[in-house]
């Protein structure tokens, strides 16, 4: 426990060192409330549901931007080699390093407190839907950090885990859609809806917390840990 | 202490180390030797439990490598080649982090830390960052992160390379100071640190273990044949014919001519057990002038170098 401690408090740490995470965080903040507020005075309306909807195509490039650099800059400075002849096992150099990047996605997402609080200042929203939209967002986003980290575990290049890391969250974003399930063979479509990110981010962001939902992104975020955990066991092959 | 059984490492088609297995006392300094490219890296690697051998294993401080990497990864402490480091971190957090990773108790960590501190002379660059240190205070902080749990065995990987000759005197002392309580391995491809450092030397060419004894140990089994300079002033065509009816002399070769004088460079068989007297003799008997007599012994760069090209 310890140790997992002390990794994730140095990575977390680390994304603070450079001016680049607080570009981040900025970024991240000026885009999401720029898109809400852009039309929100205008449609008259006192709830989230946009600024939740659009979070999935946000963290579709801010999430591979928190995590490529997390194995692949090890990797390249050769630091993995330090890491991983101290007497640590392998996943808790995994669990630490995850914890440290969903910490960083937690505070992003607490840091758009100002838009519940503009909202409620403005109107009388229902609280449910909102509740449920950031415990939505924080499953997706976890989906991708989890993904994004296990790319960045295969590469020692971050530029190629970053656009990877899009591409391949870019398909499970989209392969549950219906433009896409229109376009398969009738068989396809429920394994197809299941697989993607769209139908079970909605129904958990309209404030119905399903288990099944819940199930597919714990399965999902711990597929990938343990694909991560097992690629940074490849060097023993 | 290390105790080394037929380790086996092959990347594919390429063989990093073939077969190899020695052992290392407790206390003692081994020089692990060898051409880039040799195998060192690849054993150091398998030793410090980062990836295991194709076939073989090693049991160090009574662990074995394969079953129980992590007890052996805590009784080691390890500098990788090239000394990678966490670059964004200030040295004093580096080290403290390690010192966490390492479990030291948090009562003794402080200290611990300052020991480090103080061995390594790190005190001017506590808060700086790691990536803007200079080579030299890199390998120090290295050198200080493998020694803060204060292990056994310390395992070092071209610890002086691209320092200064300063920095690399200071290293060797440092690793002279430590060896006398702890069992180190450290690699080099640099000759006069073997014989200034290491109790013991292993050569490893092409995955394979072709010598290994003390420093003297070896210069005494590769003696051979002697090398002996000498700078004469006579007439060039009679040297040579005098030179080459001696049976003593294998073989001479003109080296320079200096004012009337030729030096001349000699191989002296192994049977003849004082060549500088002959020499001198048969100089006396032909009335030449002998300006220069200079016996040299086999370096231990000369037997690295007949060692590592044979075939």
């Amino acid at each position: 426990m310890g140790i997992i401690f002390a990794i994730f408090k140095k990575e977390f740490r680390s994304y603070f060192v450079s001016p680049v995470a607080y570009v981040m965080i900025t970024i991240f903040l000026i885009v999401s409330n720029w898109l809400f507020f852009n039309t929100y005075f205008l449609d008259k309306e006192a709830s989230m549901r946009l600024f939740i909807a659009r979070l999935p195509w946000i963290f579709l490039f801010f999430v591979p931007a928190v995590t490529m650099r997390v194995w692949a800059e090890e990797k390249k400075l050769g630091t993995i080699e330090l890491l991983m002849t101290l007497p640590i096992k392998d996943f808790e150099a995994v669990i630490g390093k995850f914890l440290s990047s969903f910490g960083f996605l937690v505070l992003c997402l607490l840091l758009t407190f100002t838009v519940p609080a503009t909202i409620a200042y403005t109107g009388n929203p229902d609280w449910g839907p909102i509740i449920g939209g950031y415990l939505g967002a924080l499953l997706m986003g976890t989906a991708y950090l989890s993904l994004g980290l296990f790319i960045s575990s295969i590469t020692e290049n971050q530029i190629i885990a970053f656009i990877l890391s899009i591409m391949i969250s870019f398909a499970f974003l989209i392969i549950g859609d219906n433009f896409v399930l229109y376009s398969v063979p009738d068989f396809f479509v429920p394994v197809f809806e299941y697989i993607g990110f769209g139908s079970h981010f909605m129904s958990i962001s309209r404030g119905v917390i399903d288990s099944r939902d819940l199930v597919y992104y714990f399965s999902f975020i711990f597929f990938f840990l343990f694909l991560n955990i097992r690629s940074i066991e490849s060097r023993k092959w | 202490m290390i105790e080394v059984k037929n380790l086996t490492k092959r990347y594919g088609m390429t063989v990093a180390a073939k077969d190899v297995s020695f052992t290392v006392n407790k206390g003692e300094v081994l020089g692990f030797l060898g051409p880039n490219g040799a195998g060192k890296t690849t054993t150091m690697k398998i030793l410090t439990c980062f990836m295991p051998p194709t076939s073989g294993t090693a049991n160090i401080a009574g662990f074995d490598i394969l079953e129980d990497s992590l007890e052996v990864r805590k009784r080691i402490g390890y500098l990788p080649e090239n000394t990678p480091l966490y670059t964004d971190m200030k040295v004093e957090d580096y080290l403290s982090f390690i010192a966490q990773i390492r479990c030291i108790p948090k009562s003794s960590r402080k200290e611990r830390i300052k020991k480090m501190i103080g061995v390594c002379n790190l005190q001017s660059v506590l808060k700086k960052d790691v990536g803007e240190l200079s080579k030299g205070f890199k390998q120090r902080v290295g050198l200080a992160q493998a020694m803060i749990h204060d292990p056994q065995i310390l395992i070092l990987d071209e610890p002086t390379s691209g320092l200064d000759p300063n920095q690399i005197i200071e290293i060797r002392g440092l690793i002279k100071e430590l060896g006398k309580q702890k069992t180190i391995i450290l690699s080099t491809h640099i000759l006069p640190e073997v014989s200034a450092t290491c109790d013991r030397v292993i050569i490893i060419n092409e995955g394979k273990l072709v010598a290994s004894g003390t420093p003297e140990e070896l210069q005494d089994s590769a003696q051979g044949d002697s090398i002996l300079y000498a700078t004469i002033q006579a007439e060039k065509p009679e040297i040579e014919k005098v030179l080459s009816r001696a049976d003593y002399i294998k073989e001479h070769k003109f080296i320079e001519q200096i004012d009337k004088s030729y030096r001349y460079k000699m191989i002296i068989a192994k049977s003849e057990t004082n060549p500088g007297e002959s020499i001198f003799k048969l100089a006396l008997d032909k009335g030449w002038i002998l300006s220069e007599i200079h016996k040299e012994s086999m370096s231990l760069e000369d037997i690295f170098l007949k060692l590592t090209r044979e075939k």
